[in-house]
């Protein structure tokens, strides 16, 4: 009666998305295969994935307009910028995701409609009680923080015949910081921006450990694995799969930025060029 | 707490709260602050314990020492620490109940794994069976410790070994001129000196213990975050003080609570930092020096 490994395939690996896409309950106790885990939680990574690409994608804007406030000489940008970036940095991800939570569900349920033109979108409060929304809201404000921080310390140290180049070619206000200013930093900061990336990956696992919810039993692959070792109570076969898949993930992330870190290097002499080092693994 | 708490639904407000958060329950809560605390006590030196084990493993010429030495570095850190934080419990208890049973119970038939059970005899349970409460509170705090410990460790060893090469190398070559052992010069060197160089690294790990503590309440460890679950969530009037939905305000305490304590730490490494460099060979111990010369 044992499904076999193509059965567990057809039934879980989209099952992470929901109930619509795969076996309606997960495998349970003496039923679970070595597939069925080995699929569960591959499929999970679709949410890791999402988390941590939407995360990284909007942080990014986010914390250059952060690290910028934080550098200017106005003191209405630079203190609450740093008061952000103190909060987000100084207090656990873990109790920032039980914060929010708990803020959320206490909203007033209405919806709010934003006009985009051609079509209205409504959006409703009650969507920032899922993880979805609302764990990618936290997962955003925390990864602008820390990457903020980190294009702070780029920004300071661009390099100061850089900018007097600039301004000896009549470059000035958004074109110089556009074409002189930002290329600099992210240069500066890219190989701890790589770490971060691979940091804020890791966080993704935190999402629905126990604040947010996992509606319809679809959550992320650490979800998966915490399911089955519960069920199981064998924790030497879903940890190590999951482990393995976050290694995986790890060096496509170091693989991608690489890519970018090259492009950003692009003027130097390779030797000049400065290597993305594998330093991971810090909870926050 | 007061006398006049015996029926705190006919208090004024300040009274209900008096009475309300000197409660029995709030009491547990004050104390789970304390719980995190003693954490990072015993963490703290373990971990440095276990690090400097492993920045020596690593130094090791002996192949075998320096292979399981970067085992146990990249395996720690190449893998989501959360990972740890829940496999090294579970998985420990696990082998220590295997042990103990191999010990105690030789003549036992059954195999241990059957489906999806773990079954071991009656005198290899751990903790054991008529444990108080006390008791096994102990063992999962244990259990807690040395899973920190040795994810920490992991970071540790990586940053006493690269601190250690960062000691001038001019240092150790005379001292070994001046006739010390590869070991005296190391001690007497390389040790005194390395911590200059460890010191952000160190101080970077210990904050981000200090934020991976809240992960205690996954161990089932009853520490602040499960007190601010327990007591936040909404009370009906069955209760003795009933009241809607207040996690959030709990979870700003503990937010509160945490920012304080890695600005604190924070504060304190600065002051370290200063007090290390005295007389070293670096920009800041420079500085320090040059700032006593002057008139």
């Amino acid at each position: 009666m044992s499904r076999t490994c193509a059965e567990s395939f057809q039934g879980y690996i989209l099952r992470p998305l929901g109930r619509d896409y795969g076996e309606n309950l997960l495998p349970r106790g003496l039923d679970i295969t070595f597939c069925d885990q080995l699929f569960l939680i591959g499929g999970g990574l679709i949410w890791n994935i999402y988390f941590a690409g939407v995360a990284i994608f909007i942080g990014f804007f986010l914390a250059t307009a952060v690290a910028v406030a934080k550098f200017s000489d106005n003191p209405l940008l630079w203190r609450p910028a740093t008061a952000f970036v103190f909060v987000f940095r100084g207090s656990p991800l873990f109790i920032q995701f039980f914060f929010f939570y708990s803020l959320f569900i206490l909203l007033p349920r209405v919806g709010v409609e934003i006009p985009l033109g051609f079509t209205t979108l409504t959006v409703h409060s009650s969507a920032l009680t899922t993880a979805q929304v609302g764990g990618l809201f936290v997962l955003i404000l925390n990864t602008t923080a820390y990457s903020a921080e980190l294009f702070y310390g780029a920004l300071r140290s661009v390099p100061k015949g850089d900018l007097e180049a600039a301004d000896a070619y009549g470059l000035s206000g958004f074109a110089k910081f556009r074409r002189i200013t930002w290329p600099n930093m992210l240069r500066l900061a890219w190989p701890s921006y790589t770490n971060e990336a691979i940091f804020l990956t890791h966080s993704t696992t935190l999402v629905f450990l126990s604040a947010f919810p996992a509606r319809q039993q679809s959550g992320e692959a650490f979800y998966y694995a915490r399911y089955f070792v519960d069920q199981t109570f064998n924790p030497f076969l879903a940890y190590p799969l999951v482990a393995l898949y976050f290694i995986v993930l790890t060096l496509a992330i170091i693989g991608l930025f690489g890519l970018v870190n090259q492009r950003l290097n692009r003027h130097l002499s390779p030797a000049a060029r400065p290597r993305l080092r594998f330093r991971p693994q810090y909870i926050r | 707490m007061f006398g006049f708490c015996d029926d705190p639904s006919a208090l004024p407000q300040w009274q209900w709260f008096a009475c309300y958060l000197t409660s029995g329950t709030h009491l547990a809560f004050y104390w789970s602050f304390g719980v995190v605390m003693l954490l990072l006590a015993v963490v703290a030196p373990l971990a440095l314990a276990m690090g400097m084990l492993g920045a020596l493993a690593l130094r090791a010429r002996l192949a075998p020492v320096n292979l399981i030495g970067k085992g146990y570095v990249n395996l720690v850190r190449g893998v989501p620490d959360i990972v740890f934080f829940l496999f090294v419990p579970i998985a420990l208890g696990q082998g220590i109940e295997w042990v103990l049973h191999q010990i105690n119970c030789p003549d036992w038939d059954q195999p241990i794994r059957q489906g999806n059970d773990f079954i071991v005899c009656r005198e290899a349970k751990m903790p054991p069976v008529g444990a108080s409460a006390w008791a096994r509170n102990v063992y999962g705090f244990s259990m807690a410790v040395i899973a920190f410990a040795l994810v920490f460790g992991a970071f540790v060893a990586n940053t006493l070994y690269g601190a250690m090469r960062a000691v001038p190398k001019a240092q150790v070559e005379t001292a070994e001129a001046y006739g010390m052992t590869p070991g005296q010069a190391f001690r007497r060197v390389v040790l005194p000196q390395m911590w200059v160089y460890a010191l952000p690294g160190l101080s970077n790990i210990w904050q981000i213990l200090i934020k991976s503590t809240p992960l205690l309440f996954l161990l089932g460890i009853q520490d602040a975050v499960y007190w601010a679950r327990e007591l936040g969530g909404a009370k009906t009037s069955l209760y003795k003080y009933p009241h809607p939905d207040w996690r959030v305000w709990y979870f700003l305490v503990l937010l509160v609570f945490y920012l304080f304590l890695t600005w604190g730490s924070e504060r304190i490494f600065g002051r370290l930092t200063e007090r290390l460099s005295r007389g070293q060979a670096t920009a800041e111990g420079e500085r320090q020096r040059r700032r006593k010369a002057a008139p």
